[in-house]
């Protein structure tokens, strides 16, 4: 039996060594997993990069499927989806996949950017690692939006006619945008045939090459870490960072038990609660969708509407639309904003933890507000929202260089 | 400073409740219906509500006799010679042969395709709706849910005729109107209030379960997907807690 097992595993070192010969397996191997030297101290924070390549995954995977039985026709779509949810073989199970894995490829998304927040990730040498994480950002809310029209039901509907028209404000070339946008003088076939081609190859492409430049990003400079000090500065003899373990074994099997927690989670919603209430699936979506009828409520899915506040909150419908913009934009420039001298908020002072705070009750406020009908007492409440919102980063920029802080310490704490 | 952080959490949390009324997919004058699309026998009785009293003009267009037949226990036979008014075949869609163009001429308004209004609409909401109905003092149907409704209480001969006795209500900047305050049964039905409710939750439990027939197979299958990730947890959990006592 060893005998067996031992020319088995010297057969299994020729054929590696016959690749690696010819492309470099082995190497990188080494280098972006067993010598990759990561921070020992990692938290519960540090589950959501891997969860969210798990997302994509699944979303990928589930959305080939849906794609080989959808059809993309305003005549077929509704009916073409209620197929799937019935005639089709585990049709539902390939759907809710798909439309739990939006929904929680936004919320690991968030808990992902909060992270930077806490420990300054997205500061130097980081800054383009953030970069290309808001890119990404940027290219699944698109990815989200076009997926929304697909079902055709009246949300998907009424749902792209306010957002489409939002490029109706921009003075001038406003109007001949949203046709060229929609395909047509409103939304119809041809704006839903291009929504699927952007959602199915498109955006998924660019999604993929921005994922992989923000892994090389990563690399380059290896992760950041809850105390936010450099594992490199303190290196053994051989120049292993003392605080650095290597990402593989240990990491992927801590990411491992991660997925395991994650995907238990995601598996209650997925089979005992696909709707959230109305917020992963809403109700009016079960309806086809109707030129003629407008709904009473129009909304957002939930991971717009902090965003969708803001707009709302604006009196003018162009400045609304700037804001909006802005409040997605200025956090491409958080790098830059934030200058402090120390990085996790261990060692910032009291301003940075009452910033925060603020700054993440804003945040949820402005998406509840968001989802809600919009009286004019919740109309104030979220211009409120809205200023501590864009405040947090001017008080960040002025507050950040001269901020109270703590010493930070020379190696990583437990 | 943890409670701090902690009571500021708390405050995002709590506040939702102090300042916005979240509508619930309910709202007002919905009643919690009891349905439950576990109990075969109800959506048996529901399906023969459904396609007596409704299926004249409401179609399921989504939802096939051979798949109803096969989560509620029916036989082929049975269905066929009950539950199939027109030449359809087992394996057809639940659709109707009335024309959408004559549909609007004869009600003002098509009467809609009711595969997914369990999903739309909910469960309790039809419920509270078909036990809605009344007659005005004008001598027309109409319903508490969908005021001035096109649609005739089609289950009134079982339920009979409800007739609202009025009260005076005054709102908060000093309008007085009149609101329903609650229903007089003028003229008997078929069948008793309790029978009657009976037949609503029925059909609220059927139309639930038209709205997504998987649903009786998603929780099964969900108990076994959780079962088996709890123990893969439980085991990359030892095999990571084996490989980190050398960091610790």
């Amino acid at each position: 039996m060893a005998k067996f097992a031992n020319s088995l595993s010297r057969r299994a070192n020729t054929l590696l060594n016959w690749f690696d010969d010819r492309l470099p397996v082995s190497s990188f191997w080494n280098t972006v997993m067993t010598g990759y030297m990561a921070p020992k101290n990692f938290n519960f924070w540090y589950y959501m990069g891997s969860l969210a390549l798990l997302v994509l995954v699944i979303q990928i995977f589930s959305g080939i499927l849906l794609a080989m039985h959808y059809k993309p026709s305003a005549q077929e779509a509704f009916a073409s989806v209620e197929y799937i949810m019935r005639d089709v073989d585990w049709g539902w199970l390939i759907r809710y996949m798909h439309t739990t894995g939006a929904s929680f490829f936004f919320i690991l998304i968030y808990l992902h950017m909060f992270r930077s927040l806490l420990y300054g990730s997205h500061k130097a040498p980081r800054e383009l690692l953030w970069v290309f994480g808001m890119f990404i950002y940027v290219a699944l809310m698109a990815e989200a939006f076009l997926g929304y029209i697909l079902p055709w039901g009246q949300m998907s509907y009424w749902g792209a006619q306010v957002i489409i028209n939002l490029f109706g404000a921009i003075p001038k070339i406003g109007e001949p945008l949203t046709q060229w946008i929609r395909g047509d003088y409103f939304i119809s076939d041809a704006t839903l045939n291009r929504f699927f081609a952007l959602h199915v190859i498109a955006v998924p492409l660019a999604l993929l090459g921005l994922v992989l430049l923000h892994l090389v990003a990563l690399r380059e400079n290896g992760s950041n870490n809850p105390d936010g000090i450099e594992i490199k500065k303190n290196k053994d003899a051989n120049g292993k960072p003392l605080d650095g373990i290597p990402f593989h074994p240990y990491y992927t099997v801590k990411d491992i038990f991660g997925v395991g927690m994650f995907l238990i989670l995601f598996s209650f919603i997925l089979f005992f609660w696909p709707e959230a209430g109305g917020m992963f699936l809403e109700h009016d979506n079960f309806v086809p969708a109707d030129a003629m009828v407008t709904p009473i409520h129009i909304k957002p899915v939930w991971y717009f509407t902090p965003f969708y506040a803001i707009l709302k909150a604006v009196p003018d419908k162009l400045m609304g639309v700037v804001m909006m913009g802005a409040s997605v934009a200025i956090l491409f420039f958080l790098p830059w904003l934030d200058r402090s001298p120390v990085k996790s908020i261990r060692y910032k002072g009291l301003w940075y933890k009452v910033l925060l705070t603020l700054f993440t009750i804003a945040f949820v406020r402005l998406g509840l507000l968001g989802m809600a009908e919009g009286t004019p007492a919740q109309t104030w409440e979220m211009r409120i929202w809205t200023f501590v919102y864009f405040m947090f980063f001017v008080l960040l920029f002025f507050m950040s260089p001269g901020g109270k802080t703590k010493p930070e310490p020379d190696r990583v704490t437990h | 400073m943890k409670k701090l952080a902690i009571i500021l959490f708390l405050a995002v949390l709590l506040l939702p409740l102090s300042s916005i009324t979240v509508s619930a997919a309910g709202g007002e004058g919905v009643e919690h219906s009891g349905a439950n699309i576990e109990d075969t026998a109800s959506l048996q009785r529901g399906a023969k509500w459904y396609v007596n009293y409704c299926m004249g003009c409401h179609s399921i267009k989504y939802m096939r006799y051979n798949r109803m037949a096969q989560d509620l226990d029916l036989s082929e036979d049975l269905v066929m010679d009950n539950l199939v008014f027109s030449n359809a075949k087992f394996a057809d869609t639940m659709d109707i042969a009335m024309l959408p163009d004559q549909a609007k001429a004869w009600f003002g308004k098509t009467p809609p395709d009711l595969s997914l209004i369990g999903r739309s609409r909910g469960a309790d909401w039809l419920y509270s709706y078909l036990k809605g109905f009344y007659k005005d003092e004008n001598g027309e149907w109409n319903n508490t849910l969908l005021p001035n409704l096109s649609m005739p209480n089609v289950l009134w001969s079982l339920q009979g005729i409800q007739t609202p006795i009025y009260r005076q209500e005054t709102s908060a900047d000093g309008f007085t109107q009149e609101v329903i305050d609650h229903f007089e049964l003028t003229t008997p039905g078929t069948q008793s209030p309790q029978e009657f409710e009976e037949t609503a939750r029925d059909i609220a439990a059927f139309l639930e379960y038209v709205g997504e027939p998987a649903k009786l197979k998603r929780k099964g299958v969900g108990v076994w997907v959780i079962l088996f990730l709890v123990l893969f947890t439980f085991i990359a959990y030892l095999l990571k807690a084996e490989y980190w006592r050398d960091v610790h």
